[in-house]
């Protein structure tokens, strides 16, 4: 049987709660005793998913971030929402340096890094409207420890 | 964030502490624009062994940069990044523009 464990938290859509996004996620991944290359990945990635919800989901208005993080043995899914504006066309949003606002100097680079920096990445839209992003990477440090090496 | 910088001879040194992102962005680009204008200077090295986190904000926030010292002539530097920052910077390309050197200290280039 895998060891699992989940956390979901809600927080405003605000710039200065990514750095909590990104310490929430990491602190509740060292249990599966990730090496610093593969937390950093994955702040990384939090970080690129909460930015993407505080700049982009709710134009001139407050919002909620849903963050989720799900723990199945040695792999890790994080789970990023919001109900905001969502976006109209995701294939295109998925291309590396492609940005709605390039007057913002923004690199649009987000979700080229998400992908990057974990093992799985799936972009949509909600049915009752925002976005929802989902993340997945697994741990070899841990898995090394199962192993008992 | 925290952007410290000294001259050195013709060298501006900029050591950059802390965390890069959207929240820290408008501070890193305004503080870099504001040194720019000011210091009379040939070249630009910008140390991040002090930077423990940036994403792909600081692409946005970097290129900015090297397009407002370009237009004046002067290159742009970057030094000691952590394993994080300096797989950012090769994934988006960021290092053919502004190339990875080696310094002695944050202040001295080798």
């Amino acid at each position: 049987m895998k060891e699992s464990n989940v956390f979901e938290i809600t927080f405003q859509a605000k710039s200065i709660n990514e750095g909590f996004a990104r310490v929430c996620v990491s602190a509740f991944c060292v249990q599966l005793n990730p090496s610093l290359d593969e937390i950093n990945d994955i702040k990384t990635a939090v970080s690129e998913a909460v930015t993407n919800c505080v700049v982009h989901a709710y134009p001139n208005r407050d919002g909620l971030i849903k963050l989720r993080c799900e723990i199945k043995g040695n792999l890790v899914v994080i789970e990023v929402s919001d109900s905001g504006v969502g976006i109209k066309n995701i294939e295109k949003a998925r291309e590396p340096f492609y940005t709605t606002k390039p007057s913002e100097e923004r690199s649009g680079m987000g979700f080229a890094v998400m992908e990057g920096f974990m093992d799985s990445l799936t972009v949509e839209n909600n049915e009752q409207g925002g976005l929802k992003v989902v993340m997945t990477k697994s741990i070899q440090a841990c898995q090394k420890m199962l192993a008992g090496e | 964030m925290q952007i410290l910088s000294t001259m050195k001879r013709d060298t501006l040194y900029c050591v950059m502490k802390g965390e890069l992102d959207e929240n820290s962005s408008l501070y890193a680009r305004n503080t870099f624009d504001k040194l720019f204008a000011v210091a009379n200077f040939k070249e630009v090295v910008v140390d991040l062994s002090e930077m423990t986190f940036m994403d792909s904000t600081g692409i946005g926030v970097f290129l900015g940069r090297y397009k407002n010292l370009k237009n004046r002539g002067v290159p742009i530097y970057v030094a000691n990044p952590s394993n994080q920052i300096d797989k950012i910077f090769n994934m988006s390309g960021l290092y053919s523009i502004m190339p990875k050197i080696m310094t002695r200290s944050n202040y001295e280039r080798i």
